[in-house]
């Protein structure tokens, strides 16, 4: 601490970038050695097939993160998104338009509920998941549904050289991170997470900063539900229920931290990535059977996490 | 200071209350362009209320508020900096999580479009440079990484920079009190030359010497009043202590007869991780040890690995004995924030305070009810929540906590940033009486003040040893000397 800044700035901060990039080297490196084949075009085009919803999934719950709170229904209501595009969206796109327009806005006013009653995130947004899993199911009973052909069209672009769940990482990664780290709004939204005091003295209103966050959680769940029904072309009311969890595993994967506004949207995409290579690639590739994927996908999350918090409490000390 | 001048803000009968605590009781202030105020009081006398209110933080109740000439019906904190108002608070206001660029966007509206990142640097490298020459601060730090002092100066730079408006009156919240003395008199003496400029300045300090030499006029608070307000050459030390309602000049200590170095037995030997010498810090029973020197010049490092070694082997470090540490950064590293008082106070101490395995309410109530009459914390109820508490009576808390304890060595990370005299002088006492009854001290400070309370002093400059002198050979000069220039 007492060091001269600029010396501990450069070597911490480079730990937190590095360490994301680390780990998606380390799973990608797994999976060369058991299975070279799978590191080609169609291997990735294969292995991340339902990337870009989970990558979104993980940017929409950083943002609320950024604000020092958790949303713990955005899995739901990724789904309900899904369900909506798979019906109304195709059936009658302007009402599909109306409603999706009106999720945001409600996603907004739970900001604000938050910050006007002071309430924890958690037991809101937990309340507002089962709110959007019943809507799902309302709106569409059984599995099924059809998605718009343009989504199917736009998902199932295949750009040369570069597989496009990598392209659309890549350029998401950049969007966020330039949206969020470098126009100067950007910086008013994280130092809201940061010392909320010292922003609202600044003369900021802090309500419309949480309305902010909160609302464009809600965009980018929207367009986590339309690019997850563009693949699977039809939806399920279930169908976004894990995101939750493993949209906040991405991020605190990808170098943020749950207080504070310290999240990193290209450290999010790269720990999305890598999820999505852990959870079902690899553990195919190292011929764990089906049913022992989702126990051994844990224990993979744990020694993961576990690795950042030993690295950065090392950096800590330093 | 001259004829008086135009007028800047005029404050008239303002009163403010806070539920039934009531803080500002009328208060008529008037701030001349170029005008440097110094204000005084104890911890509670409403200073930072008054600032709060000039800052259009807090409205007042009642009262009337005239800006530039124009009275202020709907003041907040966007008409403040709209008239070129802005304060240094005490409880840094920057974000951690934000570079010092980035921190310097937030308080600027007119810093956005492109190029913003560009004109920020400038604007607040620039300051910086002005203000405190010879910085080492590079503008693309996270404030996270910045010592304490480093924040402050960052904090007190950013108040002077302009986008739209110039500044017209700054209010500092005790703006040394995290820095040392090189960079305390570097601010002071560009405080003066900004007044020559122009710029209005409010002074809030507990540091008495301070405020009479850097003010014109110097207001002096009590229980939500101004009861004294003069030129500065009217006042002396003796009468602020007056004015500010001292009971009473605190009977002089008995100096602790120092039993000879060597005689009482060794409770720490330490050696900082950056010493090459073979020098240590030694601390024996009863005795108070200072750690003295430039700020975030080891010292804090080598308190905390002192107290890491209480729980973890560390070859540098001997320990005979239990350890509390007394935090210096209070909001980051001392008071829980969502509990009480009570609790704050009671934590270190949970294992005594148990009955049958359980925590005993009756016991804890009496341990925090002790330390609330022996160290005078200001609080209606213990039970209330220690952010109701102002500063200084937080950081009491933070005292109580280490010396309730069982602790028989007691680190303290220049614990008195904030804690006006009075505080201070008790919690001398009660440090001297500790030390009397056995305990040890290790008291990092930036306050050469109270480095005379300690019975040997060890200079440190980058991350080492330099320089050690026994209460006798203790000099303000022997210690800037040795902060500055290496002797081993």
């Amino acid at each position: 601490m007492s060091v001269p800044g600029k010396t501990t700035f450069h070597f911490s901060s480079m730990g937190r970038t590095l360490l994301p990039a680390f780990s998606l080297l380390v799973v990608l490196g797994g999976i060369a050695w058991l299975n070279p084949r799978a590191i080609s075009y169609f291997g990735f085009n294969l292995m991340l097939n339902l990337a870009i919803p989970m990558v979104l999934a993980t940017l929409a719950q950083m943002f609320v993160i950024t604000g020092n709170d958790l949303d713990l229904s955005i899995g739901p209501f990724i789904g309900f998104a899904a369900c909506v595009s798979a019906t109304w969206l195709h059936d009658a796109p302007l009402v599909g338009i109306a409603i999706l327009i009106c999720a945001i806005g409600a996603y907004a006013a739970i900001g604000a509920l938050i910050y006007l009653r002071d309430l924890p995130s958690v037991v809101v947004t937990l309340g507002m998941g089962f709110v959007w899993q019943g809507l799902a199911i309302l709106v569409l009973p059984q599995p099924g549904g059809l998605a718009p052909d343009w989504l199917v069209t736009i998902m199932g672009i295949r750009p040369p050289f570069v597989p496009f769940p990598v392209l659309a990482a890549i350029v998401l990664a950049v969007v966020v991170w330039f949206l969020l780290e470098r126009t100067s709004y950007g910086v008013i939204l994280r130092g809201s997470g940061g010392n909320p005091v010292a922003v609202r003295r600044a003369g900021w209103s802090l309500l419309k900063l949480k309305m902010t966050l909160f609302a464009v959680a809600g965009l980018v769940g929207i367009l986590s539900g339309l690019s997850l029904v563009g693949l699977t072309t039809s939806a399920d009311a279930n169908i976004g229920n894990g995101y939750t969890l493993l949209g906040i595993a991405g991020v605190i994967l990808g170098g943020g931290e749950f207080t504070g506004g310290r999240v990193s949207p290209v450290g999010a995409v790269v720990g999305a990535l890598t999820l999505a290579l852990a959870a079902s690639p690899l553990l195919t590739f190292m011929h764990i059977p089906p049913d022992w994927q989702i126990g051994a996908n844990g224990a993979i999350l744990i020694v993961v996490l576990t690795a950042r918090v030993l690295v950065s409490r090392r950096q800590g000390l330093t | 200071m001259g004829e008086p001048q135009d007028c800047f803000a005029r404050l008239t009968g303002v009163k403010r209350r806070f539920g039934a605590v009531i803080a500002l009781d009328g208060v008529d202030l008037e701030v001349r362009a170029g005008q440097r105020i110094g204000l005084v009081g104890h911890n509670g006398a409403g200073k930072s209320t008054l600032m709060n209110i000039l800052a259009g933080a807090y409205a007042p109740n009642e009262g009337r508020l005239f800006i530039a000439g124009q009275e202020q019906p709907d003041y907040s904190v966007g008409r403040a900096q709209q008239l070129g108002v802005c304060c240094v608070f005490q409880e840094l206001s920057l974000c951690p999580n934000l570079t010092v660029v980035e921190n310097t966007r937030v308080t600027h509206r007119a810093l956005r479009g492109p190029g913003w990142r560009g004109k920020a640097r400038a604007l607040i490298s620039g300051k910086l440079d002005e203000i405190f020459p010879g910085h080492s601060i590079a503008a693309s730090t996270l404030v996270q990484d910045l010592g304490i002092g480093q924040r402050q100066m960052v904090e007190i730079a950013r108040a002077f920079t302009e986008t739209e408006t110039p500044a017209r009156l700054v209010i500092l919240d005790e703006p040394t009190s995290s820095l040392d003395g090189h960079t305390a008199a570097q601010l002071l003496s560009f405080l003066r030359h900004a007044a020559a400029g122009g710029i209005s300045v409010i002074l809030i300090s507990h540091l008495l010497g301070e405020i009479l030499e850097n003010s014109d006029t110097i207001a002096v608070m009590r229980d939500g009043r101004i009861v004294a307000e003069d030129r500065a050459s009217a006042f002396n030390r003796d009468k602020l202590v007056q004015a500010m309602g001292t009971e009473e000049s605190p009977a002089p200590v008995p100096q602790s007869v120092t039993a000879a170095r060597a005689q009482s037995s060794v409770r720490v030997r330490a050696r900082p991780g950056r010493q090459t010498s073979s020098r240590e810090v030694v601390a024996h029973e009863g005795e108070i040890i200072g750690l003295a020197g430039l700020a975030g010049h080891g010292q804090t490092d080598l308190l905390r690995a002192i107290f890491s070694a209480s729980s973890r082997r560390s070859p540098d470090v001997t320990l005979v004995g239990t350890v509390a540490l007394v935090a210096g950064d209070r909001q980051a590293d001392g008071v829980f924030a969502l509990w009480s008082v009570a609790d704050n106070i009671t934590i270190r101490s949970l294992g005594r305070l148990t009955r049958g395995g359980l925590i005993s309410p009756s016991r804890e109530q009496a341990l925090s009810d002790h330390w609330r009459d022996k160290i005078k914390i200001r609080t209606p109820d213990m039970g209330n929540n220690i952010l109701s508490l102002s500063g200084g009576n937080q950081q009491k808390a933070l005292f109580a906590r280490a010396l309730g304890s069982d602790a028989a060595i007691i680190l303290m990370d220049d614990p008195m940033r904030g804690v006006d005299i009075a505080t201070k002088l008790e919690v001398y006492d009660i440090i001297r009486r500790e030390a009397h009854s056995g305990r040890t001290f290790l008291w990092y400070t930036t306050e050469t003040d109270e480095l005379s309370v300690c019975d040997h002093v060890y200079v440190m400059r980058d991350g080492a040893i330099v320089a050690e002198m026994d209460r006798s050979e203790l000099s303000e000069a022997a210690v800037i000397q040795s902060s500055f220039k290496g002797a081993g």
